[in-house]
C-alpha cells in the first residue's frame, strides 16, 4: 500500500476554519455519530404516546448516560411543564400539609448521587425466546445519571410527621402531574432511606422527557416508581393499589398467581460490544469486550464472562470500584482469531446474588413473567465478526 | 366533586431551637446535612421554613386517589345501561365497544381463568384485584388524551360496564360509593407479595462455578429466525424535527368556513405537486389514527368517520356516521385550513367534537397529514 493521502495531501480541515464558538450554543452530538440514537419498536404499544424507547447501549461506553439519549417511558406523553408553574404537595399524614414551588426544592440541603434506572420490563420481551436482535432493544430500558436533589425525608420532615405515627405500616403515594396522573405507593422505610426528589441530572436540568423540572429517584427500585413531573407526595397508612402497581408491573408465576410489591431490581449485566448492532469490525487480534452491570441490592462486586456460552469463565476487569445501586463498566481485553462465540456476562453484588441463566428463572417463575428478567445474556459472535442474539443449552 | 381526602387539622410550624435560618447560607452547612440524616425518627427537629400551607381545596383538587377500601371514593352511583353509551363514546375506539380491546390496546374483558396459560390474557375481570383501582383509573386517567374529563356519575356507570362486561354484576345493579368497594373481583386472591428472598436469593447467592460448568453447548433459539427487530435504516423520523419552532397556535384558530384562520399550516404543497416525501410522512403519522378512522379503497366507518376524499369534503356529510351535534351543525367544507386547525386541536377548534385525539403538535406534522390525506382524495 502506498502513503496514506488523509496524511500526505492537504485536507480541508487543516487549512480552513471549524465552526465558532457561537456557532451551537448547546450542541448535540457531531453528524457523524447520527446512529447513536433511542430507538423505538412499534410493534409493542398501540400508540407511542404511551409506550418506550431504547437507551443505544451499544453504542456507549464508561457509566453516564447522556440525557438526550436515556430512554424515555410515558404513560401520557412527556409535558412541558415550566418551573413558574410547578406545585409540589406533600399531604395526608402530615403535620401540615405544604405546598412547595420549584425555587422551594432549591433551598433544601441538596445532594448528588449516580443511579441507574431501569424499566421492570428491560429484557422483558426475552422471556420465551430470543426476540430482540440488539443489546438496545434487549437491554437498552435502562439509564445511570448523577442526580442532584432533596432526600425526600427532608421534605416529609417539614410537613412534620408526628401525624404518620408508627413508620412500620406507613406509605407514601407519589404522583405525576401529566395527564397518565401516574402514581405508586412506596413504604415509609424506603422513603426516609435514599429517595430523592431530583431536578438536575448529569449537570444539567432534567430533560422534558425525563421529568422536568423534577422528578422521584427511587434507587435500585423498578424505573415506573420514579415519577416524573412530580406533583404530589402523600403519606398514608395503606398502598393505594393504583393501575400501575395491581394489572401492570405484577409479575404472574406459573401457576397462575402473581407477585406484587416486587421493586427491587435484581444484580444484571450485559455486554455491549461486541453485540449485533456493534459487531467486530476490525478482524483478527486484540478485541475489547465490553459491557454493563448493575445491582438494585447495592455495590457490584464481580462480573464473569464467557466465550464459551457457559462452560468456562473469566472474571473480567472493573473500570472503577462498583457504586451503590449505580452501573459499573466492566472489560475483558483479550485476543480474537475468528472463532465463534457464545458471548455471556455474569454479575455478582455485594450481597452475593449472582446473576441466574434464563432456565433457572424459568423453573422457579415460568415463562408469563413480563417484568425483572435479569437472566444471563448470549450473543452468538461468529467468523464475520456479526453477532446474534441466542439461546443455548 | 367533593371528596372526603383525609385533610389533617393544620398546625402551626414548629420553631425548635435548632431550627436553621433559612436565609443564612452557614447554617445549611454539612453539620445541618448530617442532622438530616441522623433525623430519619424524629420528624419535627428541622424545619426550614419552606413552602406554604396547602389549601383545603387544593389538596381536594389534586387528593383524588382511591384505595381499596373505598376511601376517597365521591359520593356518586350509575349502572351499566347507562354505562353503555358513555363507553362508546369515550373508551371504545381503543377499548372495543364490549371492552374487548382494538388492535394493541387493552383488552379490559374476557381472559377468565387463563392466568396459567400459555399466554394469559390479562384484563379488568381475569386479573386486577380491586374495584377501587378501576374507579380511580378511569377517573384520573382516562379517557386517553382527555384525562379527568368525565363526570363522577359517568365514571360510576362506565366502571359498571366494564365490570358488567366481565360478566361481574348484571345491567341494572348500581354502582355507588357504598356498593363498589363490596364487589369481589375474581382475582381478588391471586396475589402474593415478593417471596424473592426465599424462593431465589437463597439459591442463587453461592460461588458461581467458573470452569467445566456443563458438558456442552448448543443453541437453542436464534432471535433472527424471528425477526421482529427494527431496521434501524427504517428508523429515522419521517418528519424532521423543527429545532425551536413555535408551536401552532392551534387554540386561537376559528372553525367558521368563513373567518381567517390564526394558523397557517401553509407548509402543504399546492395541489397536484405533492410532495411524495411529505405524503410518506403524512401516511406514518396516519397510524395515530387507525384506531378509529379507516382510509382508502373500501374504507368503512368505525368510531370516527371514513376518511377517504376529506380533503373537499363537506363537512358532517357521511352519511350513517353520528357526528357531535357541533360537527352535524358546523357547514363548509374541509379546506386545507379548516382541517389543519382542527387537527392542531380538535377540541377548540370544534367545541364538543367526539374525536378524543389531542391533535398534532408541529406545523409540519400538520402539513404531512393533510399531504396524506389529500393523496388519496380526487
Amino acid at each position: 500500500a502506498g502513503p496514506d493521502p488523509l496524511i500526505t495531501e492537504m485536507q480541508d480541515w487543516a487549512t480552513g476554519f471549524g465552526a465558532g464558538v457561537d456557532e451551537v450554543p448547546y450542541g448535540l452530538p457531531i453528524k457523524f455519530e447520527d446512529d447513536v440514537i433511542r430507538r423505538n419498536v412499534e410493534w409493542l404499544t398501540a400508540d407511542t404516546i404511551s409506550s418506550i424507547n431504547f437507551t443505544p447501549i451499544h453504542a456507549l461506553d464508561g457509566t453516564i448516560t447522556p440525557q438526550g439519549c436515556a430512554f424515555e417511558r410515558h404513560h401520557s406523553g412527556a409535558i412541558e411543564l415550566s418551573k413558574p408553574d410547578y406545585r409540589l404537595m406533600i399531604n395526608g399524614l402530615v403535620d401540615k400539609p405544604l405546598i412547595f414551588s420549584y425555587e422551594d426544592l432549591e433551598r433544601f440541603p441538596r445532594e448528588q448521587h449516580v443511579y441507574f434506572c431501569e424499566c421492570a420490563a428491560n429484557t422483558g420481551m426475552e422471556w420465551a425466546g430470543a426476540q430482540l436482535n440488539g443489546a438496545q432493544f434487549t437491554h437498552g430500558m435502562i439509564h445511570n445519571m448523577e442526580y442532584t436533589g432533596v432526600p425526600l425525608r427532608t421534605l416529609l420532615a417539614e410537613a412534620g410527621l408526628d401525624a404518620a405515627g408508627d413508620f412500620k405500616d406507613k406509605w407514601v403515594y407519589v404522583e405525576g402531574a401529566d395527564a397518565s396522573s401516574n402514581g405508586r405507593s412506596i413504604p415509609m422505610e424506603k422513603a426516609m432511606d435514599d429517595v430523592l426528589v431530583a431536578f438536575k441530572a448529569n449537570g444539567e436540568a432534567l430533560r422534558k422527557e425525563h421529568g422536568y423540572p423534577a422528578r422521584l429517584v427511587v434507587p435500585g427500585w423498578e424505573g415506573n416508581m420514579w415519577v416524573k413531573w412530580l406533583r404530589r407526595i402523600e403519606v398514608m397508612d395503606g398502598p393505594v393499589e393504583s393501575r400501575e402497581e395491581t394489572s401492570k408491573y405484577t409479575d404472574t408465576l406459573a401457576d397462575g398467581t402473581s407477585r406484587k410489591w416486587t421493586w427491587v431490581m435484581d444484580a444484571k449485566s450485559v455486554v455491549t460490544s461486541p453485540s449485533p448492532q456493534a459487531p467486530i469490525k476490525h478482524g483478527h487480534g486484540p478485541l475489547v469486550i465490553t459491557g454493563m452491570a448493575w445491582s438494585g441490592h447495592g455495590k457490584i462486586t464481580r462480573v464473569d464472562v464467557s466465550k464459551d456460552g457457559g462452560i468456562t469463565w473469566e472474571t473480567a476487569r472493573l473500570a472503577a470500584p462498583g457504586e451503590d445501586k449505580a452501573l459499573t463498566r466492566f472489560y475483558l481485553d483479550t485476543t480474537w482469531n475468528g472463532e465463534d462465540m457464545l458471548l455471556q456476562s455474569r454479575a455478582m453484588d455485594e450481597t452475593g446474588y449472582v446473576q441466574p441463566t434464563k432456565a433457572q428463572l424459568r423453573d422457579v417463575r415460568g415463562l408469563n413473567s413480563i417484568y425483572h428478567n435479569n437472566c444471563i445474556q448470549t450473543w452468538h459472535v461468529k467468523a464475520n465478526g456479526e453477532a446474534e442474539n441466542v439461546e443455548v443449552s | 366533586a367533593d371528596l372526603p381526602a383525609p385533610i389533617p387539622e393544620p398546625v402551626a410550624p414548629v420553631q425548635t431551637a435548632a431550627a436553621p435560618d433559612a436565609a443564612d447560607p452557614a447554617a445549611l452547612d454539612g453539620g445541618i446535612v448530617a442532622a438530616a440524616h441522623a433525623d430519619n425518627g424524629d420528624s419535627t427537629g428541622l424545619r426550614f421554613g419552606l413552602g406554604r400551607e396547602a389549601l383545603a381545596e387544593e389538596i381536594a383538587a389534586w387528593d383524588v386517589d382511591v384505595s381499596p377500601d373505598g376511601t376517597g371514593l365521591p359520593v356518586g352511583t350509575g349502572n351499566a345501561l347507562n354505562g353503555e353509551p358513555l363507553f362508546e363514546d369515550n373508551c371504545a375506539a381503543c377499548h372495543g365497544s364490549f371492552a374487548e380491546g382494538v388492535g394493541n390496546w387493552p383488552k379490559l374483558a374476557g381472559g377468565d381463568g387463563t392466568l396459567a396459560d400459555d399466554d394469559p390474557l390479562k384484563t379488568v375481570g381475569s386479573y386486577w384485584p380491586y374495584t377501587s383501582t378501576i374507579w380511580d383509573y378511569v377517573h384520573r386517567s382516562m379517557p386517553f388524551g382527555a384525562a379527568q374529563t368525565l363526570s363522577d356519575d359517568d365514571v360510576y356507570a362506565i366502571v359498571a360496564y366494564i365490570l358488567y362486561s366481565n360478566d361481574i354484576i348484571d345491567d341494572e345493579f348500581e354502582v355507588s360509593n357504598e356498593t363498589l368497594p363490596t364487589i369481589t373481583l375474581p382475582n381478588a386472591d391471586g396475589f402474593i407479595v415478593d417471596d424473592r428472598a426465599e424462593t431465589e436469593y437463597s439459591i442463587w447467592r453461592t460461588e458461581p462455578c467458573m470452569e467445566n460448568c456443563k458438558d456442552s453447548v448448543e443453541i437453542t433459539m436464534r432471535a433472527t429466525v424471528l425477526d421482529v427487530t427494527p431496521d434501524e435504516e427504517g428508523t429515522e423520523p419521517a418528519v424532521d424535527p423543527a429545532p425551536a419552532a413555535a408551536p401552532a397556535e392551534a387554540a386561537a384558530v376559528d372553525p367558521e368556513p368563513e373567518a381567517e384562520p390564526a394558523a397557517d399550516p401553509a407548509a402543504a404543497p399546492a395541489e397536484d405537486t405533492l410532495d411524495p416525501e411529505l405524503v410518506a410522512a403524512g401516511e406514518k403519522l396516519f397510524g395515530k389514527c387507525k384506531a378509529c378512522h379507516q382510509i382508502g379503497e373500501g374504507a368503512k366507518n368505525r368510531v370516527g368517520p371514513q376518511l377517504t376524499d376529506v380533503v373537499g369534503r363537506d363537512i358532517g356529510a357521511i352519511e350513517g356516521f353520528k357526528y357531535s351535534r357541533t360537527m352535524a351543525d358546523m357547514g363548509g367544507t374541509w379546506d386545507e385550513d379548516i382541517l389543519g386547525a382542527f387537527l392542531a386541536n380538535p377540541r377548540s377548534a370544534v367545541k364538543g367534537t367526539k374525536m378524543a385525539f389531542a391533535g398534532l403538535k408541529k406545523d409540519e406534522e400538520i402539513a404531512a397529514m393533510i399531504a396524506y390525506l389529500k393523496s388519496v382524495s380526487d
